[in-house]
């Protein structure tokens, strides 16, 4: 009794202050994606007369326009669009394939468990830690001899090699709880390796499969060390595009554009986010954490 | 029990020895190419990156060992010094005010709030954008000429002058703004999903108590928190450490290299400077900052679990 009243007596000021807080940092973190989307239909002139978080005086799309087909992005002037392509030829392959592998990676490390496998998801471990710093300068030498660099094949290579710690520990962390016995009674029945995955762990993967797909999407799409080091310029992937769009240094600086390229550049993960938020969220959580 | 029992015999007849052998070889078959490229990719480039930064590589890889001198140059270098001094101004307050607003945040959505969902959804979307998308965002609405400053003058207070993006004093600040704005969302779910793993019967007890809410949140909750304020710190100074998007699109490490990073620093010697065994030692004192954060907490890690 006592308690229920004394949180009846904080539901007047106290509460009203909550909610005063939440919805001002609501504000704080809208405010710059609202700034983007009426900069990005603004026109140039719209911009110098009117202020950051003015609507535009007319909403037109020349600047999307641009930022897709014809803004300067360094040397050429075709826009981000071919770029836009270039991250999907990189993304896709990257995402299904490290996830593949590390689903069975985590299988095996959680439910075929042999000597050394333990010591050796540890050594993973700190793969998750490492600062991709420490890899540059050989994984370049190394893409060399192989005849990949600036291809697009060779990001893929080199998302996927360091993609694997994070998704085998995804998939460990989630199959680690699934009970043994089950796996042990297969066994005893006979069934192998990938019978009992394909029956019984495969059947039970979709949260965890969502995580790691989202996880992967998300920093492989936005990543751009691995991309600004290793591309060439068919295979830039729209994160260095853009910055090469943004910090191009010719004639009049058009903010409209820029923001019209940066929507376009972060529109697929934002989709995602908005679609599957819960297993973004989940993920990182996951992958931080644990990490 | 026994139903295991009665099903043995026949399955057991199928297999033959090669299928047993099989059995106990695929796991080690199927973990083997990731333990191959794990030990070179992983370990043994970074013994390779070692090895550079002993060495005068210029563009090229090349193994002529000069012993510690690309270390000494690296101490003596003005834009190391800065961009290690840049790292420490700009982790520090990122950290700091991430942990801040996320506890803050955490506990005010954790009232029962109508509406928490879409409020977290909010908070969080940062965390799904590019560094490079944020950069540009604030590049724009810090620029002094049409970004925030003229939008405060549009306001009436026309001496205002907000000019960080290029001040070289005050450029690194705007990395912190623009790094918090992305980050702190998540700091926050990070306490979020503490909160709710908190027994409510403590929080229960202390109420009957007749302790105050404040007092119970600083003295009871806080404490049992103290777990994901650590692993807080590990992410957000692992994201501070390898921050090298961010500072490129959104100051490209100036005005000059005021506002230059480690990691920034390691990219322009390695790829475009030519200083590949000076840019080698520069990731290598990246790696001596991360381990200096994560071996102690790995260790407290293990020590409580072994107490436990």
């Amino acid at each position: 009794m006592h308690s229920s009243s004394t949180s009846q007596g904080e539901n007047g000021l106290g509460r009203w202050l909550i909610y005063g807080v939440l919805a001002l940092m609501a504000l704080v973190y809208l405010l710059p994606l609202f700034v983007m989307l009426v900069t990005s239909f603004k026109t140039g002139t719209d911009i110098r007369t009117g202020s950051l978080i003015s609507l535009p005086q007319e909403w037109v799309t020349d600047s999307w326009q641009a930022a897709w087909g014809t803004a300067c992005t360094g040397v050429t002037c075709d826009g981000i669009k071919g770029y836009f392509w270039n991250s999907i030829k990189m993304v896709v392959p990257a995402v299904l394939i490290s996830t593949f592998i590390g689903a069975f990676n985590g299988y095996v490390i959680s439910k075929w468990r042999f000597k050394g496998s333990d010591l050796f998801f540890s050594l993973m471990l700190f793969g998750c830690f490492l600062p991709f710093q420490l890899v540059l300068l050989p994984m370049a030498a190394m893409l060399g001899k192989l005849g990949l660099a600036n291809t697009t094949t060779g990001l893929v290579l080199v998302h996927v090699i360091y993609g694997v710690a994070f998704t085998t520990l995804f998939f460990r962390n989630y199959y680690i709880n699934v009970p043994d016995e089950l796996v042990k009674a297969a066994k005893l029945d006979g069934a192998g390796f990938f019978t009992i995955f394909w029956a019984i762990l495969l059947p039970i993967s979709k949260p965890i499969i969502m995580v790691t797909i989202i996880w992967q999407f998300t920093s492989i799409w936005n990543d751009f060390l691995f991309g600004v080091v290793y591309s060439g310029a068919d295979s830039q992937p729209i994160t260095v595009a853009l910055n090469n769009l943004v910090n191009t240094s010719t004639g009049v600086k058009a903010y409209n554009v820029d923001m019209a390229a940066a929507i376009i550049a972060a529109l697929p993960t934002l989709f995602v986010y908005f679609v599957a938020g819960k297993y973004f969220v989940r993920g990182l959580t996951a992958g931080s954490v644990k990490g | 029990m026994p139903v295991t029992h009665t099903n043995t015999p026949a399955p057991l007849a199928s297999t033959t020895p090669w299928q047993d052998k099989m059995q106990v070889w695929l796991p080690k078959l199927i973990l083997s190419p990731t333990i191959v490229v794990t030990l070179i990719c992983v370990y043994g480039f970074v013994i390779w990156t070692g090895l550079l930064s002993f060495t005068k590589s210029r563009f090229l890889p090349q193994f002529d060992f000069v012993g510690w001198r690309q270390y000494e140059r690296l101490l003596n270098n003005d834009r190391w010094i800065t961009a290690c001094e840049n790292l420490l101004i700009f982790g520090g307050l990122f950290i700091a005010i991430c942990l801040l607003i996320g506890v803050l945040l955490a506990i005010f959505l954790d009232q029962k709030i109508q509406q928490e969902g879409m409020i977290r959804t909010i908070y969080l979307y940062p965390m799904a954008l590019s560094f490079i998308v944020t950069g540009t965002a604030w590049k724009w609405i810090l620029n002094p000429g049409l970004g925030l400053e003229n939008l405060v003058h549009q306001m009436g207070f026309t001496d205002f002058k907000f000019d960080w993006l290029v001040n070289s004093d005050m450029a690194v600040y705007t990395l912190v703004i623009a790094a918090v704005w992305q980050s702190s969302g998540f700091v926050m779910a990070l306490f979020l999903a503490g909160l709710r793993g908190i027994d409510s019967s403590i929080i229960n007890a202390a109420q009957i108590d007749g302790a105050s809410k404040p007092r119970i949140y600083w003295s009871i909750i806080l404490p049992c928190l103290r777990p994901v304020f650590f692993s807080a710190i590990i992410i957000l100074s692992h994201l501070a450490i390898k921050s090298f998007d961010l500072v490129t699109a959104l100051t490209s490490g100036g005005p000059g290299y005021s506002s230059d990073l480690p990691a920034l620093f390691m990219y322009s010697h390695s790829f475009t400077r030519g200083q590949m065994g000076l840019g080698a030692a520069s990731a290598i004192m990246m790696l001596a900052g991360i381990l200096a954060i994560l071996v102690p907490y790995l260790y407290s890690e293990l020590r409580g679990k072994r107490n436990a």
